[in-house]
């Protein structure tokens, strides 16, 4: 049997948490929503013992919470209730015949008896049935050991089978093993439709469904398709939930059930699902969502839940390497040679260019406590504050924009929030491809009738898939977000909609009344700025009164807000939008930025800004600088340092000439890569830590090998400010987890740093920042995860923020002035290029592309309307080139209604398309994030591959020919 | 139409129709044509003597003198008898209608217009009684009209007998801005017929009774949901919407009332587990149609989650009679609990096969053999199955049970929804058990376990009966198996089915013994009985 890890255990479900063990049918409210501690109580008697639940939980919920279990095959608590096994039939006094007790809701003095010989009976003649129609093939099934169909035919006592085996029965049905993650079986399905009910209530792409009926009922993908040519997205909740071998993760199938587990968080999206790495030794077999996850609630997307095979990839780099300059071929070494010459370097470019020389990146793929180290080692051993993150390039203005708004560089709510808002507004972002868990989520809330605007110049698919129909879609042109904000908010304030008495308690109103000044004028209306947004302004205003009065009205938004020139300013217009409207500081509203990468907040969280320490503390304050450096030792700089594209411009200027890179790839992800490239080459030490070689790693003269999630001990923190455990099942494949790389680089430039474990720096960092003064290693094995601010006013944690007041004290309503980009279209450059993600791949598909998620997009498209395809004579499959005014490249076409005419759109997933090679050096007024979402562009049709992506494939070719000699020579 | 026309009403009831009645009628007005007589076809509901369809009434001095059968070849000399005339002559003359028999000995309170009225004309629905009971609801209050239903007794008509005061009350007193009224007209038990013929010959009673349920709890929708191999009944029930809806009984402003109240028509996809009520919801809902687990009842969280009042169609359709003549009036009909009159549908082999609508109380044998007037074969009856598929067959030793719903309870049967299917002694009660189980293979939705799989292995077993290997055995697990299907299963439909199968093994034993593929102890007259004929073609054996 599993064991499982159980961060909650009977303490949590007596605290009203989620209990790890299945309990038969879900809650009548979870526990996390307020109403729950409403529910009446209702006490009844089952089999003699006396139970209180809360009204509306069913008999089988009841029984399991007073340790009773009830046999049940259909049943498990992650799904409403069905009825269909009958193996959970009880006697009830007073009543007519057996009902089922998942079906049946508790009542006052209900007496209740669950073993009755008739019972017994029934159950096991039932189960009888069931064998009847399976292959009695139990040794070698893949579920041995797992299987719930076995376990309750001990249960029930069944010896014999009656029937023979002569009868019609599903046992020659043919096997689908279409997906590459899980194969289907329907000769050992039993019918029970739980895999049906989860692609439903869990993941809401009703991709499974029950086809024919009576004995010939089967579980069929869409119209009895494969799998893998059906809707479905391989999140796995069928598979997950079956309670037989008919759905079967291949993993298990070829290696067999796991026997132990580790929970840790998932190391993709900023959804931080918590999962359980099911083992066998230290080999991971399967990836199980789990159930009292805070983020995911038990459920997962095909990213963490399949693809994690690259973490075991034949590419992986296991030993440091170095080189004196980068058309040499690597030499491996070991760990203290890779720090020392690499320490030796930097030390030796300090003391030819000067101290502010070198600097460091830190990786939103780390742990908290290794981007901590990063940027410690910065402003310790560096003796500058040269540090970045690669939240530069995506959510840097989600922290300038609501810190100087409302108080607190975060987003507002956690995900349980959306199961209460009643209207939900998605800007700039596609949750169910980027974000899927959180997709799934809304999904539901929306299947339980919440109201949907979309604003997004593509038709994602929220806008209208399987039982979700956007009540509003406005494709605004890209580049048109801050007009089109102002617009809604200016049809808000004319129409006398904002809330008064929120704005007059709980905002600075010197602020709100210039604002409002702003505001009003006409310029701003929905009819002004239409031309600029392409919105049909009557849509606009109604998409706005439905904001303003549908109820709690929450936001969500992507980089579709922050990639742009006014990236700022769209953030702090979304906020004045909530303000405007009192949707803050409860459950259900709030402005909820969905972050990219597993550990984008925490990365910002932990001071990898160089003008900001851990708490977005200013390393300008005096009194903070003070505490920091005499925790640390040392004197601090008080200048802020270089942000990312400052290192590149000084790097070409011949100022900044070493860099240590942890865990992010520059050359790929960086918008403008020719610039970037030239940059990176220009560098005299350049130091890149990955678990690949990635396309940085080509320029690079020392690499550290990166170890994967699964290799150390940590913390990442989601979106919603939810510090999760992440633990080691693995021995680092390098000797070092990235925290001890760190170390050791540290040691090599004479600073050493003593520290055991990662939950040490922990404690260092709750020590040092108020926010975090609460968070300890021991509370989140004892806890599970906890929600920042955690500390002495709330010692909890806090999953919704700005309750009784904004952190800044009075809100702040910031002027947002719409200033078009410079980047325009011209008769050269016609289009616009807008780009973003897909389901199955994740960020520039390092890890993703290193797995069978490929089979699912092998290659990026370039999505254009069938309007601007046919003027250019483009069709369906064709390779086309795509220029901007700073580059080309070329990649195969998809005609696509999806997108508006005059836009095209493409992903950034695989390193040959080189989307970043078009992406142009403009970037927010604020924060310097890259507007990657507007780019004037040109399509054509083309022969073959850009003078750049030959030269890549040269240099790639080169740079993979320079690791090849490193193996073949030992 | 002219003046001095002659009315001649002629059903285009689905049955008579079966029996020639289009043929009849558009040969009488081509020869009325021919001959130059003045001549009014009205094409009309049945009144339910089928033996005597296609069924002519010519009216005279207001009176509706009836002949029939009557084919095409038959029209020449009739009219030649004088049949304009109502002459007592022409061959076939069966007097006055409503004087014969058949119909002397009912009491017709629901199907009182069936045969009688222009199903499509709103004029002669009003002339014979109809929108009385409409009128006067709107003259009342909710409550007062959940009273009045409670005082009549009326329970559900589909089957489960349910008090619909009750539910009535449930619906009204549920807080919920949108109630629905919900029509299950998905009438699919062998053997009945009622419901077809009151949607064909009365629609506007059914619609009716709609809006009166409406007006008593609150819900401004109602939707029939009809079985799509009624075309007839569709044909019939939208015109009958399109006239209320002209004549303002239906829409927004009910007779200028200000109420507001609209009926849509669905129609089904040839499940029988739709008639569930729940699993009719779920295909409404636009779902497969699959039982729902109760609680919830329908009356809390029905359609689309909202209270909803869901009845059969004779339900709805006796609101009318129980407004217009008060709850009193009705509850004096029928017996015990089982109050009111209850339209019971004779057919199989019977001499008068027909619709019979007769107050609670009767004996079985009574309608049998009084009514019915015995076997249509002429050999002896041997077994009756009431209430459809699912009840109980019963041996002539149950035959004096009173007709009323405790009654049959009592010994194991039910009434459900009035059909009774009489059958020689011909018939081989083995095969009846297997059609049972067969029926219930085919038609279940595939939810619950024991229905599902049951059903299947159930017919496997009453196969491997017939074989004999091991007929101890197979019959104890015939026996065990019904017994989980009963208590176990999630509906009617598997919980039920067991009732056909237990009573012809314990009623017939010997049918179960003799060994099969050749005649038994009586001449096998396969063609008269109707299980064999209305065994569905999807069968899963």
């Amino acid at each position: 049997m599993l064991e499982y890890y159980d961060p909650h255990g009977n303490e949590g479900e007596a605290a009203g948490g989620t209990p790890t063990r299945d309990l038969g049918t879900p809650p009548p409210l979870p526990a996390y929503h307020p109403g729950f501690s409403d529910l009446a109580q209702v006490s009844l008697s089952i089999d003699g013992q006396a139970v209180t639940v809360p009204a509306g939980t069913s008999v089988m919920r009841a029984a399991a919470l007073a340790g009773i279990q009830l046999p049940r095959l259909c049943a498990t608590d992650a799904l409403e209730a069905f009825g269909s096994c009958r193996l959970c039939l009880v006697e009830i006094a007073g009543r007519k015949g057996y009902p089922a007790s998942c079906t049946t809701p508790v009542e006052p003095g209900m007496q209740v008896a669950t073993q009755t010989d008739h019972l017994a009976r029934l159950r096991r003649n039932v189960m009888e049935l069931y064998i009847s129609d399976h292959p009695l093939d139990c040794l070698t099934c893949s579920a041995n050991g797992n299987c719930e169909l076995q376990d309750m035919a001990g249960a029930v006592g069944l010896r014999e089978q009656r029937y023979g085996c002569q009868g019609r029965n599903h046992l020659a049905a043919e096997k689908d093993t279409s997906n590459p993650y899980f194969t289907f079986d329907p000769a050992k399905c039993i019918v029970c439709s739980r895999c049906v009910r989860a692609c439903e209530e869990v993941q809401g792409t009703f991709a499974l469904t029950l086809a024919g009926r009576g004995f010939d009922s089967v579980v069929a993908a869409g119209a009895g398709d494969a799998f893998m040519d059906s809707d479905c997205v391989s999140c796995g909740a069928c598979v997950q939930h079956c309670p037989t071998a008919t759905l079967m993760e291949n993993s298990v199938i070829a290696r067999g059930q796991p026997q132990h587990s580790v929970v840790t968080t998932c190391a993709y999206c900023g959804v931080g699902c918590a999962f359980e790495a099911q083992l066998q030794g230290d080999r991971v077999v399967n990836m199980l969502p789990y159930k009292t996850g805070g983020a995911n609630r038990g459920h997962s997307c095909v990213k963490g839940r399949f693809a994690f095979g690259y973490t075991t990839h034949p590419d992986r780099i296991t030993t440091p390497m170095i080189r004196e300059s980068i058309d040499q071929p690597w030499r491996a070494v070991g760990w203290e040679e890779a720090v020392g010459f690499a320490a030796a370097r930097l030390r030796a470019i300090q003391q030819h260019h000067g101290v502010g020389s070198i600097g460091a990146i830190t990786s939103s793929r780390c742990t908290n406590e290794e981007t901590y180290l990063v940027q410690k080692m910065v402003r310790v051993a560096f003796g500058n504050n040269n540090v970045d993150t690669c939240a530069r390039v995506c959510h840097s203005p989600t922290g300038y924009g609501l810190k100087q708004t409302l108080g607190t560089s975060a987003g507002t709510q956690n995900f349980d929030s959306v199961e209460q808002a009643d209207v939900i507004l998605v800007i700039g972002a596609n949750p169910t491809d980027a974000h899927p868990v959180f997709g799934s989520r809304l999904k539901r809330r929306l299947r339980q009738g919440a109201r949907l605007i979309v604003v997004d110049p593509r038709r994602i698919d929220l806008v209208r898939s399987p039982h979700v129909d956007a009540d509003f879609h406005l494709p605004l042109r890209p580049g048109s977000n801050v007009a089109f904000i102002n617009a809604m908010a200016h049809v808000i304030v004319s129409e006398g909609l904002e809330a008064a008495e929120f704005i007059r308690e709980r905002c600075d109103l010197e602020s709100f009344n210039d604002w409002l000044a702003f505001i009003r004028d006409p310029a701003n209306a929905p009819e002004s700025v239409a031309e600029a947004t392409g919105i049909e302004p009557e849509t606009l205003r109604a998409a706005a009164r439905l904001y303003a009065t549908g109820g709690n009205a929450a936001i969500y938004y992507g980089l579709g807000v922050t990639e742009h020139s006014q990236g700022s300013s769209m953030v702090m217009g979304i906020a004045n939008l909530a303000m405007l409207t009192g949707n803050l500081g409860r459950e259900g509203v709030g402005v909820n930025p969905l972050r990219g990468q597993n550990n984008v907040q925490g990365s910002c969280d932990m001071g990898s800004f160089p003008h900001e320490l851990p708490g977005y503390q200013a390393i300008t304050d005096d009194a903070v600088r003070e505490r920091f450096g005499r925790a640390w030792g040392v004197t601090l700089d008080p200048e802020p340092g270089h942000r990312i594209p400052n290192m590149f411009d000084a790097a070409l200027a011949g100022t900044f000439r070493g860099l240590y890179c942890q865990g992010e790839d520059l050359a790929q992800s960086d918008p403008n890569t020719q610039h970037v490239e030239a940059a990176l080459r220009s560098l005299d030490c350049l130091i890149v830590q990955d678990i690949f070689l990635n396309e940085t790693a080509r320029f690079a003269h020392v690499f550290l090998p990166g170890a994967t999630f699964l290799e150390k001990d940590g913390t990442f923190t989601n979106a919603e400010r939810r510090i999760s455990p992440v633990r080691r099942v693995m021995t680092p494949l390098s000797g070092k987890a990235d925290w001890e790389a760190t170390l050791a680089l540290c040691e090599a430039l004479g600073h050493p740093m003593h520290y055991r474990h990662p939950a040490e720096v922990l404690d260092e960092v709750a020590a040092l920042t108020p926010t975090f003064r609460g968070v300890s290693w021991a509370r989140l094995q004892r806890e599970g995860s906890l929600q920042w601010p955690c500390n002495e006013a709330a010692p909890e944690g806090t999953p919704v923020m700005h309750r009784d007041g904004f952190v800044r004290g009075k809100g702040l309503f910031v002027i947002t002035e719409y200033v078009p980009t410079t980047e325009k279209v011209t008769r050269r450059f016609p289009l616009l290029l807008t780009t973003g993600r897909i389901l199955s791949q994740y960020n520039v598909g390092a890890q993703t592309r290193r797995t069978a998620n490929s089979d699912w997009h092998p290659e990026d498209l370039l999505e254009i309307h069938p309007h601007d395809a046919r003027e250019r004579g483009i069709a369906e499959g064709d390779r086309v080139a795509l220029q901007s005014r700073v580059g080309e490249t070329t990649l195969r076409a998809q005609i696509s209604e999806r997108v508006q005419p005059g836009v095209v759109y493409t992903t950034f997933h695989h390193p040959v398309t080189g989307a970043n090679v078009i992406t142009t050096e403009n970037s927010d007024w604020a924060t310097n994030c890259p507007e990657y979402k507007v780019t004037a562009v040109q399509v054509r049709l083309s022969a073959g591959p850009s003078a750049w992506q030959q030269a890549r494939e040269h240099f790639a070719r080169h740079q993979s020919g320079l690791v090849e000699a490193l193996s073949d020579g030992g | 139409m002219s003046a001095g026309a002659t009315r001649v009403y002629v059903p285009a009831d689905t049955s008579a129709v079966a029996l020639g009645a289009d043929r009849t009628a558009r040969r009488l007005e081509a020869l009325c044509d021919e001959r130059g007589l003045a001549v009014t076809v009205v094409r009309t509901g049945s009144r339910g003597a089928f033996w005597l369809e296609p069924l002519l009434e010519v009216e005279r001095d207001g009176q509706r003198i009836g002949y029939g059968p009557v084919q095409p070849e038959d029209l020449p000399g009739l009219l030649d008898a004088g049949l304009l005339s109502a002459s007592e002559q022409a061959p076939g003359h069966l007097g006055p209608v409503e004087d014969l028999p058949f119909f002397r000995c009912q009491q017709r309170l629901t199907c009182a217009r069936l045969g009688v009225v222009d199903p499509a004309s709103v004029d002669s629905y009003r002339e014979h009684g109809g929108l009385r009971a409409l009128e006067r609801a709107l003259e009342m209050t909710p409550q007062a009209l959940v009273d009045e239903v409670k005082t009549s007794g009326l329970r559900g008509r589909g089957g489960a007998a349910f008090p619909a005061g009750i539910k009535w009350q449930t619906v009204l007193d549920a807080p919920a801005a949108d109630k629905t009224i919900v029509c299950n007209a998905d009438e699919g038990d062998s053997g009945t017929y009622s419901d077809r013929m009151l949607m064909e010959g009365d629609p506007m009673a059914l619609l009716e009774g709609m809006l009166i349920a409406g007006l008593a709890t609150g819900a401004r929708q109602g939707y029939i949901y009809l079985r799509e191999e009624y075309p007839r009944a569709r044909a019939s029930l939208e015109r009958a919407m399109t006239a209320l809806w002209a004549a303002g009984c239906l829409g927004s402003n009910i007779l200028g009332s200000g109420q507001c109240f609209d009926v849509a028509l669905r129609i089904g996809a040839g499940a029988y587990i739709c008639g569930e009520e729940t699993a009719l919801l779920e295909s409404l809902e636009g779902r497969r149609g699959t039982v729902r687990p109760k609680p919830p009842v329908p009356a809390i969280a029905g359609l689309f989650g909202q209270p909803t009042l869901v009845h059969n169609v004779i339900s709805l359709a006796s609101v009318p009679a129980i407004i217009s003549a008060g709850g009193e009036h009705y509850r004096g009909y029928g017996v015990e609990r089982s109050r009111g009159t209850l339209p019971f549908q004779l057919a199989g082999n019977i001499e008068r096969a027909g619709l019979v609508e007769l107050p609670f109380g009767l004996t079985l044998r009574e309608l049998l053999y009084e009514i019915g007037g015995g076997s249509r074969s002429g050999r002896p009856l041997r077994a009756v199955q009431v209430g459809g598929p699912l009840g109980a067959y019963l041996p002539e030793s149950q035959w004096d049970t009173p007709l009323d719903y405790e009654a049959f309870a009592a010994i194991g049967a039910m009434l459900g929804h009035g059909g009774v299917v009489a059958f020689d002694d011909s018939v081989d009660m083995w095969e009846q058990a297997r059609f049972a189980m067969a029926f219930c293979a085919a038609e279940s939705c595939g939810k619950c376990t024991p229905c599902r799989i049951g059903s299947t292995r159930g017919v496997e077993i009453i196969d491997r009966l017939a074989a004999g290997a091991d007929a101890e055995g197979d019959r104890h697990l015939l026996e065990d198996l019904c017994e989980t299907m009963r208590d176990g299963s999630l509906c009617a439909l598997g919980g039920m089915t067991p009732a056909p199968v237990l009573s012809a093994l314990r009623h017939f034993p010997g049918d179960f013994q003799r060994p099969r593929g050749r005649p038994g102890q009586s001449e096998s007259r396969h063609d008269t009985a109707p299980g064999p004929q209305i065994i569905p073609s999807t069968e899963a054996g």
